[in-house]
């Protein structure tokens, strides 16, 4: 089966694409799953060496790098004055010279990702921008509050207005192969979200092997994820290539047995505007051009826009950038 | 394009490499070569473009080497050379490390001179040829640092004529040159036709280097200068890299001259993918198998084995993966496919392609450059083993496949080529793929990989992939030699006899061992054998080709002897020796009435010795863990060459054919013996000691026999994997002539002879009696 869908112009799945409904957890198919970690460290390793961007080609990958990125703050110390200066920066992520250089006026992230206490503040400072607000839930980072919280929590931040809910999965269930477990855990999460569209945080850090990755990313699909994202961000190991490969291929998988697209979202860890190019072209060689949209991919980031800014400035002025020059998020 | 347009449609965009400090050095150079030799340049001559097959431009004119060239170059490098050797290893590591770390210092001058001469993409030159490159000479700095002690009997082979492709220019000269000087040699060097720009610039980083003149000489031209410097009588040994058909006919042109010979071929190498494999990366593989610089390797994995249940889903989602191929201008960083070397090389391949009418042909549609040369990438499947794609070296961006249904049915398909470079084994089952890499007819198996490659590991062939190994000590050993003079040997005569043949005694009907079976010789004559006083000492059989094939196709059934362990094959020899100490005197009362001498209990002892010996080493060769720079192993591994023939040595009669047949079977090989012609009785002696001593049929057979008249058949027949000759008769020639038919590995005495009761147990035969297979096992959870 697949599904034609309009080029995305717009942020959230569910507009353009029909939403991944999900399918019955088919354990065969998580069992017969086969990653050999060398062959894809290899393909992970060699990609960059394999395809490269220059000049205007460079500046129109970070632009779209930074329409994709989820501009984040996830600590103890936000409030809704830090909260506010993010969304501003959502809104104007370039300097205004520099995007009418380019001809890139209008370029926003593709969403600002809070707690959920930050939600309203969010909402509230980004109104009329279009730019949705994603709010990290279920006891984020370890997911490991009581269940009937975590599914309150989800209820919550929507009530608050969220439009994407952030859920960390139980990665005991996959420590232990408790596939079931997984998909009726994410199965509920995804009920709780109702409208608002869920990424399912796998903490591949913590998942023991890219074998791991891979069914715990098919189980979350089966089990109806709008886009599986790779850790909090809190882990030790965080987004990586290899993780990002097996978890693409998943998303083709699953894609090519469903017809279902979903999305992907690698968050820590990726703070150079180079890698953010790697990253992108790892999507278009795997999946294909239609993932390159902020409905299908993100970067779950908070100092990347700051290296990519200082490149876009070096592209549109020929000359080297600094940090100073551009404004804080 | 605007920034705008290109953040809708995500183009890549050209990504060019520049080329202005390749283009500036050929200027430096007057964009015109001579030949390198003794340490300069001679004047441009006569001679032909170097093109860029990209875009067909010229970027040089080289010079087509004379004869007088050659000899000169041949005759700088003999001056060289003796002096080069008494440098000592470390002092030569000196010089190697120094090649290392200026072709480090130019790396990307050499990269990018690499692609507009080749046709390469800038990221196979970049990242893959020329880090390579530096790895092996300072790997080879290493080897020469250590040789003296690692290898204290041996000593270089003198002057060395290369010869080397066009697919990997500087990496196949360095794999060339690095062992050839680590081990004392001078070498003269001839790049191929279309790509010798790089061995140029080479050559300006040897006179950088300081490197003694006449050390290193290259010169350029075509197929006929190859043709002079292997043919040369000033070359001591020499090493081709190239396809089986010139491979064949420099093993027959070099036939009889005593020179060293290692080939690098052609290969068909299978690329199996079992069904519990990991699709994805076993497709991502393929890029590297076939696509990688346009599937002109020799070991590309040119043949896909799908296992059934797997391959139409593997199939298209190999199709979708093509589609994303990028081919097109080399020096462009984010493409995947270049130029093939040469649009001669493009329209063979497509003669190749549409000269097949079976199986289905599947193009990728992808963008191609509308001059240049240049050929898509393509898969062809559904193509049964009988069909000539899947037989013949298509060296091109083809892909053939087929499907299997069990293991043993994907062994049987990948084995079924006269080809044996390389395999792909893919599978996630651990217990499978180390089950089935042992059993592929193969020099480099990749486990869960493709086209790994690393100074540290041995690659090279089997079959009519050719001989020869080059990396690590196997490699180095091709340019070494037992130190030491060896005598001449003279023919050595029977005697003849008086009294008209009656022998003394119970009548003995001899025969031949074949199987385990004493045989009559086929053509149904025997003759007299006679002591030196002229007494019949008895009669032997006379052996003929028909008893020959008999006793190869004996040979060839006794494979299982392969694959038991060294344990159990030692049990076997200690048993023989015993039986043979048994019966030493009735051994020694042979040997003395035949030679006429009295030191027939020597070598009766000598020979329950040397049995000894091949026991004692029956399980302690196995091999060596290469260390190379992955997670993972490379095990060079010693196998079995398979069925060796063997002319026994008459100087010695029965301690030859015991070192010879010992050393065969410690290594789990099968051997068809040819006993001495004019001293055969101890050898019809052996066969009750075979007999009695557990040997399994087949895996020594005896023949007795015109050696002369038996070597062309022995040397040319194809299921025969080795031959070596030891007789006094001058077999050299015939044999080395003859073995060209299938390149089985040759060991021949080129009239010399060897201490039978010394060398004759030495690690030359255990040498001979492997070849190293390397199986490389990346892993990681």
């Amino acid at each position: 089966m697949t599904i034609r869908t309009e080029t995305a112009q717009t942020h959230l799945p569910q507009t353009l694409e029909p939403r991944n409904a999900g399918v019955p957890l088919d354990l065969d198919q998580v069992a017969g799953v086969a990653v050999n970690t060398s062959a894809v460290e290899r393909r992970a390793g060699t990609l960059p060496g394999r395809r490269t961007v220059k000049k205007e080609f460079q500046a129109a990958w970070l632009c779209r790098a930074i329409s994709c990125i989820d501009l984040t703050t996830l600590s103890g110390d936000d409030t809704a004055g830090r909260v506010a200066r993010l969304c501003a920066k959502a809104r104007q992520p370039v300097r205004a010279d520099l995007l009418e250089a380019l001809e890139m006026e209008g370029l926003t992230v593709g969403a600002v990702c809070v707690y959920h206490d930050m939600v309203a503040p969010a909402r509230r400072a980004l109104e009329g921008s279009g730019i949705p607000v994603a709010a990290v839930s279920t006891g984020f980072p370890a997911g490991l509050s009581p269940f009937h919280l975590r599914l309150a929590e989800i209820e919550a931040s929507v009530a608050q207005g969220a439009d994407e809910i952030d859920i960390v999965i139980s990665r005991r269930h996959v420590l232990t192969g408790d596939w079931q477990a997984l998909y009726d855990e994410m199965r509920a999460f995804r009920a709780a979200c109702g409208a608002a569209h869920v990424k399912a945080i796998l903490a591949t850090g913590e998942l023991g092997s890219l074998r791991n990755v891979a069914r715990a990313s098919l189980v979350c699909m089966m089990a109806g994820a709008d886009f599986i994202k790779t850790s909090t961000g809190k882990e030790s190991v965080n987004a990586t290539l290899p993780v990002t490969l097996v978890m693409l291929r998943a998303i083709r998988a699953y894609h090519a047995a469903t017809g279902y697209r979903v999305g992907y979202k690698p968050a820590g860890g990726i703070s150079k505007a180079k890698d953010a190019l790697v990253y992108l072209s790892m999507i278009k060689e795997e999946l294909g051009d239609r993932w390159l949209r902020p409905d299908l991919f993100r970067f779950g980031a908070s100092s990347l826009l700051a290296d990519i800014e200082r490149q876009l400035e070096h592209h549109a002025t020929g000359r080297y950038s600094a940090g100073w020059r551009h404004g804080l998020g | 394009m605007t920034v705008k347009e290109i953040f809708e449609s995500m183009e890549y965009g050209p990504a060019p490499e520049s080329a202005a400090d390749a283009y500036a050095w050929l200027v430096d150079q007057g964009d015109r070569f001579g030949q390198f030799i003794n340490g300069a340049f001679t004047a441009p001559g006569e001679g032909f473009e170097a093109k860029n097959p990209a875009t067909g431009e010229v970027l040089a004119l080289l010079s087509q080497a004379s004869a007088e060239d050659v000899d000169a170059a041949v005759a700088a490098a003999r001056k060289a050379q003796p002096k080069w050797e008494r440098l000592g290893g470390p002092g030569r590591a000196r010089y190697l490390y120094a090649l290392a770390r200026l072709v480090q210092k130019n790396a990307r001058l050499f990269a990018v001179l690499e692609t507009l001469d080749n046709g390469k993409p800038i990221r196979e030159s970049r990242d893959i040829d020329i880090p390579l490159v530096h790895r092996h000479f300072y790997h080879h700095a290493g080897l020469a640092q250590l040789l003296e002690v690692e290898r204290p009997d041996r000593r270089a082979q003198g002057v060395c004529g290369q010869v080397i492709p066009w697919n990997f220019p500087l990496l196949m000269l360095a794999w060339k040159v690095a062992p050839a000087l680590a081990a004392g040699n001078t070498v003269v060097l001839k790049p191929a036709e279309w790509t010798s720009l790089t061995a140029l610039l080479f050559a300006d980083i040897c006179r950088q280097a300081g490197l003694p003149k006449g050390v290193v000489n290259i010169v350029t031209g075509d197929g006929e200068v190859g043709e002079r410097v292997v043919a040369h009588e000033g070359v001591d040994k020499v090493a081709f890299t190239g396809s089986t058909e010139v491979g064949r006919r420099i093993r027959q042109q070099t036939a009889g001259q005593g020179k060293a010979l290692t080939l690098e071929l052609g290969g068909k190498s299978a690329y199996i993918v079992f069904e519990d494999a990991d699709i994805d990366s076993a497709i991502e593989g393929l890029v590297d198998a076939i696509w990688l610089n346009g599937g002109q390797v020799c070991c590309a994995g040119s043949r896909l084995l799908l296992q059934e249940g797997i391959a139409d889903d593997f199939q298209a989602r190999l199709r979708e993966r093509m589609g994303k191929l990028r081919i097109g201008n080399p020096l462009d960083k984010c493409i995947d496919i270049g130029a093939m070397a040469d649009p001669a090389q493009v329209e063979r391949v497509r003669r190749l392609v549409e000269g097949s009418v079976a199986g289905e042909c599947f193009s990728a549609a992808v963008e191609i450059p509308e001059t240049g040369a240049f050929y898509p990438p393509t898969l062809i499947i559904g193509l049964a083993p009988s069909d000539a794609l899947m037989q013949q070296e298509i060296f091109g961006p083809v892909l053939v496949a087929t499907t299997f249904r069990t293991p043993a049915e994907a062994i049987a398909l990948a084995n079924n080529t006269r080809y044996g470079l390389a395999a792909s084994v893919w599978s996630e089952s651990l217990n499978l793929a180390l089950d089935v890499a042992p059993k592929l007819a193969a020099g480099v198996v990749w486990v869960n990989g493709t086209n790994m490659f690393d100074a540290a590991a041995p690659f090279g062939g089997v079959r009519e992939s050719g001989f020869g190994r080059e990396g690590g000590w196997a490699g180095l050993d091709a340019y070494l030699k037992p130190a030491g003079a060896q005598k001449a040997l003279r023919p050595i005569a029977g005697f003849t006899g008086g009294t008209n043949g009656v022998v003394e005694g119970m009548d003995r009907t001899p025969k031949l061992y074949i199987g385990d079976k004493q045989a009559r010789p086929d053509g149904g004559y025997s003759r007299v054998v006679y002591g030196k006083s002229g007494k019949a000492l008895g009669q032997v059989p006379v052996a003929n080709r028909k008893d020959i094939r008999n006793a190869v196709e004996a040979a060839r059934g006794a494979a299982t002897w392969g694959r038991t362990n060294g344990h159990g094959r030692a049990q076997i020899l200690y048993y023989m020796a015993e039986n043979l100490s048994a019966r030493a005197d009735d051994f020694a009362g042979v040997l003395n009435a035949m030679n006429g001498g009295r030191k027939g209990a020597d070598e009766v002892e000598a020979s329950v010795d040397r049995l000894f010996t091949w026991a004692a080493w029956a399980d302690k060769f196995a091999g060596e863990a290469a260390a190379v720079p992955i997670r993972g192993m490379a095990l060079a591994l010693r196998e079995p060459v398979g069925v060796i023939g063997a002319f026994c040595p008459d100087e010695a009669p029965l301690l030859g054919l015991v070192s010879v047949l010992g050393a065969a079977m410690a290594m789990g090989n099968r051997a068809v013996l040819v006993a001495s012609e004019p001293f055969p009785l101890a050898a019809m002696e052996l066969v009750q000691v075979l007999e009695t001593s557990d040997v399994p049929a087949g895996v020594a057979n005896l023949l007795v026999g015109p050696v002369a008249e038996l070597a062309p058949h022995l040397a040319g027949h194809a299921d025969v994997e080795a031959v070596w000759s030891f007789a006094s008769a001058d077999l050299s020639e015939v044999i080395e002539r003859e073995s060209a038919a299938n390149l089985k590995r040759t060991w021949v005495n080129n009239g010399r002879a060897l201490d039978w009761f010394g060398a004759g147990g030495c690690r030359a035969f255990l040498e001979a009696a492997t070849e190293v297979k390397t199986v490389w096992v990346p892993y990681g959870e």
